[in-house]
């Protein structure tokens, strides 16, 4: 299976292509197509020139600037770059540049990986279709009419069409599994804690964790080996050594007990059952024993999840008010300040989702709806830890659908819930879960089938993508885009 | 009619003494410029993530322990509500599950406070008024020093065990030497390294249930925490006897007026939308943790005072021994009074220059080595220093350090021989033949005025025991 990503880094430390003109080729894509798919809020185009040419330096001195050498990687603009815009696509951090990066973005440097830019995504990554951003939509290269999912889609988008060789996305509910399926790439959420959250700007802190977008799921495994591992910035930080996992892809299915979720079918699009069964199928041929199963538990994920999130984000947010950086609205007094500024910087969702947050947490309606969604959390858990006992990973689909018009369900916010309803149980339970390429539908609009595993089961995890991968038809290039 | 009897309950913020703040590395230092000991941490710049400092957890489980408390698994939790000075808009602190509960405070005299818990918070960033009037409603702007942001905090709660302002007043004290002498902090309430809020009500004596409680805040010193109280009982008695209601409040002291103010009544209160804090993991110190803590704790002020107590039988107990006693302990003192007493200096002496003198620079007294201030109190007892010279002596020792021979010597203290003194004794005897005759005669208080001119004459050198003895010797 190839594996551009890796095999660039190779060109690159070997001296055979100079990561200037690595850089160059891209920047250029971007200048092509961007204006159209609008996947960066910011190209750092002189910061990329000088990153590579760095690069280069250190391999024209002998030494190895990294196994992501020369590598472009894009990265969601709710992830701290130090002196570089970190917008949230809100209107309320629109000029904030943070002053220190996130760790994953130090981790991407120290790897000699090259940022080109910052990616679109919902308003403080609360969506799924990367409308609801402040500085416009994100569009679907498969079809520009199209959304590409989110909230992680400027990720995605830069990835599918070419413009980064990996990106770094943010998943709360489905944010990089779900753009990765309407996208037709590579989208792991790994498990929670084994990826620092140290400056990614939290949406729900039980819940973010970043991941990779690639090509390939060699490529996504080898992101996640450089950005995994303990960090003591983060207290969540699970304390083990860093991930290494690419050695996994390769390594065939023979043995392993697989079980295809019924609730992950049922409700979903006819392409999108046929693109997992014959998924299933394949694993099957390849040696694994697959068979049906039934997690009904996981139905009460989505409203669990509006729970949590929200007043989770209830919380996060508070600090947007006006009074450290940001956004400032000026007004008589502290109080009516905040009010304004509040109230012209958060778009609409995220004011709903405020409210309905600071709603679950009141007085006297905690243990009504805060408390009642955290027991169901528990039971997703036991469900999901009975059903591991009798299988290794769990497969279905990563969306109901494939990617849908731009404007078709902005105003039905529940519709758009829908959306996740296949990824959330995997952020309740902090297990990891990827989703896979697996053809298109008859328009050719590209399918993923996802692949969950247990807490760490990321070896696991990777193997079963791996075996989807080399099974899966071939999909046509992107409509826009460059070649890749 | 039945008499009223107040219900009190009292809740201190104890700043910790740490190096650094709760959740990150800053420093944590009072008085330093604005906005210096900040970072992403504790500024609560977006994407930042706290990490709790193992320091503050050591400080409040010394605390618990000194207080009694049963140490317990915790966790954070966060309390929402908006203030400038708050840069996350929420507290991180502990809610239902704080890590010391159910101790207990026994005061000087005997009596006992429950405490319900003492937890784990930050402190918040500190608000100025600026222009205009200059109070919060005038002012033109405001400023925010964010350096005392994330400042580690233990919250102490007592029980409504406590029935006068003086009650308060003791238990606030204690509670200050006992933190003290953990450690954990500076007990300082003028610079608000110790703040006091009471909860006060009223109700009949031999009524069960509580009245309506106001708190009471903005308590900078002992003295108008008891002030504050009196006041503020004696407001809830008058409106009950008018018969009025209280109206459960949170009131303002204003130490100018005398007085409580009304800040914002419950229907006002906010609501703090308490949760788990989702980016820590639970606290749950370890048994061999716990051990090094109470390991490393040295005896608390009640076993100290009854220490020093037991030199003075009997008198410990009462008046202005008790007084000293108290103020070697809480000044963290007692261990050179214990020493020098050891050393064979009499516990009188040793007590009186410590409470009254060493204790006015406790801070260097501490630092102070005890076999030279046993070597002092030696020369004093033994005649070879003044009193008015050992506390010349003492003074220069605290402040330069050194040896105290040595700086008696250095400031021509040396004792006058027993002749030389016999001279100008007989001098000053020859100078004032009307006063000698009387004391000849028998009056016995004009010693004193020979004293004086013995010490006139000898620059303050002589020994005044010393000069009733040749005084007595002259008389035959």
């Amino acid at each position: 299976m190839t594996a551009p990503a890796a095999a660039l880094a190779a060109a690159v430390r070997s001296g055979e292509r100079s990561a200037v003109s690595v850089a160059e080729e891209h920047l250029a894509a971007i200048d092509a197509v961007d204006g159209e798919l609008h996947a960066f809020l910011t190209v750092l185009a002189e910061q990329a020139r000088a990153d590579a040419a760095a690069v280069d330096a250190a391999v024209g001195a002998g030494g190895d600037p990294g196994p992501l050498a020369g590598v472009p990687v894009a990265v969601k603009d709710n992830l701290c770059t130090r002196g570089v815009p970190t917008t949230c696509s809100s209107r309320i951090l629109e000029h904030w540049r943070p002053p220190y990066d996130a760790t994953v973005v130090g981790r991407l440097r120290a790897a000699g990986a090259v940022v080109v830019g910052k990616t679109n995504l919902d308003e403080f990554a609360m969506g799924s279709s990367t409308e609801n951003s402040a500085f416009g939509p994100t569009r679907n290269p498969y079809d520009p009419s199209r959304v590409p999912g989110g909230s992680s889609g400027g990720s995605a988008v830069a990835v599918a069409a070419g413009l980064a060789t990996l990106a770094l996305g943010s998943d709360t509910g489905g944010s990089i599994r779900q753009p990765a399926a309407l996208c037709g790439v590579v989208g792991m959420k790994p498990t929670y804690g084994t990826v620092s959250r140290y400056g990614l700007v939290a949406f729900a802190s039980s819940l973010d964790q970043i991941g990779p977008f690639a090509c390939s799921v060699a490529d996504a495994a080898l992101l996640y080996d450089v950005i995994g591992g303990h960090d003591p910035m983060d207290s969540t930080s699970l304390d083990r050594p860093a991930p290494d996992s690419a050695a996994a892809v390769g390594q065939g299915v023979e043995g392993l007990r697989i079980g295809l979720l019924t609730e992950f079918v049922e409700g979903v699009d006819a392409p999108v059952v046929a693109a997992v069964r014959a998924g299933a199928d394949a694993l099957a041929a390849a040696g694994a024993a697959v068979e049906e199963v039934s997690v009904p538990q996981l139905r009460y994920g989505l409203p669990a999840y509006y729970l949590i999130a929200p007043a989770e984000a209830s919380s996060n947010l508070a600090r947007y008010d006006g009074v450290r950086y940001g956004l400032r609205v000026d007004a008589a007094d502290v109080e009516a300040m905040n009010r304004a500024t509040r109230e012209a910087g958060f778009g609409p969702e995220v004011k709903r989702r405020i409210m309905l947050g600071t709603y679950a947490l009141s007085a006297g309606y905690y243990d009504a709806y805060y408390g009642q969604a955290q027991k169901v959390r528990t039971l997703i858990i036991d469900a999901f830890e009975d059903a591991y006992r009798r299988f290794d990973v769990l497969i279905g689909a990563t969306t109901p659908s494939t990617a849908f018009p731009i404007g078709a369900k902005v105003d039905d916010p529940l519709a758009m819930y829908l959306s996740d309803v296949c990824t959330i149980p995997s952020n309740l339970a902090g297990h990891p879960a990827m989703s896979v390429p697996f053809g298109a539908d008859d328009a050719g609009l590209p399918i993923g089938v996802q692949v969950l595993a247990p807490a760490l089961g990321e070896t696991t995890m990777l193997r079963v993508s791996g075996a989807l991968e080399a099974a899966a038809p071939v999909l046509g290039a992107p409509v826009v885009g460059a070649t890749r | 009619m039945s008499e009223w009897e107040a219900v009190i309950g009292l809740e201190v913020h104890c700043e910790l003494r740490t190096a650094t703040k709760l959740f990150c590395g800053c420093r944590n230092a009072f008085g330093d410029e604005p906005n210096t000991n900040v970072c992403p941490v504790c500024l609560g710049l977006p994407g930042s993530l706290p990490v709790l400092n193992a320091a503050a957890v050591d400080y409040a489980m010394r605390i618990g322990s000194a207080l009694h408390c049963e140490i317990r698994p915790s966790i954070f939790h966060r309390k929402n509500y908006f203030y400038p000075d708050m840069p996350k808009d929420y507290q991180i602190s502990q809610y239902d599950e704080p890590i010391n509960v159910d101790g207990r405070l026994e005061l000087p005299d005997g009596s006992l406070v429950q405490i319900v818990r003492a937890h784990l918070e930050e402190d918040t960033g500190k608000t100025s008024h600026m222009g205009g009037g200059g109070r919060i409603h005038d002012a033109a702007h405001a400023l925010v020093d964010y350096n005392r942001a994330g400042v580690p905090l233990v919250e102490i709660v007592s029980a409504p065990d406590i029935r006068s302002a003086a009650q308060a007043r003791a238990y606030a004290a204690e509670l200050r030497a006992i933190l003290v002498a953990t450690g954990a902090s500076d007990g300082r309430m003028e610079e608000g390294s110790m703040r006091v809020d009471a909860n006060v009500s009223v109700r009949r004596v031999g009524d069960t249930a509580f009245g309506t409680r106001c708190e009471v805040k903005n308590l900078n010193s002992l003295r108008s925490l008891g002030r504050a109280i009196e006041y503020e009982i004696e407001r809830q008695i008058a409106l009950l006897e008018a018969g009025d209601t209280v109206v459960q409040q949170t009131r303002h002291w204003d130490e100018g007026k005398g007085q409580t103010v009304a800040l914002r009544s419950k229907e006002e209160a906010f609501d703090y939308r308490y949760f788990p804090e989702p980016d820590l993991v639970p606290l749950a110190p370890d048994a061999a943790w716990q051990a090094r803590v109470a390991a490393a704790l040295g005896p608390m002020p009640a076993e100290r005072r009854r220490r020093v107590g037991a030199l003075f039988g009997e008198e410990a107990a009462t008046g202005a021994r008790a007084d000293q006693i108290a103020t070697v302990t809480e000044h963290g003192l007692d261990e050179l009074v214990l020493a020098a007493t050891e050393a064979g200096v009499d516990p009188a002496l040793a007590l009186a220059r410590t409470a009254n003198e060493a204790s006015a620079d406790a801070e260097r007294a501490r630092q102070l080595a005890p076999d030279a201030y046993v070597a002092l109190l030696k020369m004093e007892q033994g005649g070879a220093l003044s009193a008015t010279q050992a506390k010349a002596v003492l003074a220069e020792l605290l402040a330069e350090g050194g040896d105290p021979a040595e700086i008696a010597k250095a400031k021509g203290f040396e004792a006058l021989e027993t002749d030389s003194l016999a001279g100008v004794v007989a001098d000053v005897v020859a100078a004032c033949p009307d006063e000698w005759s009387r004391y000849a005669g028998g009056e016995d208080k004009l010693a004193q005025f020979f004293i004086g001119q013995v010490m006139k004459a000898t620059q303050g050198k002589a020994n005044g025991k010393a000069v009733v003895e040749e005084l007595r010797r002259l008389r035959g």
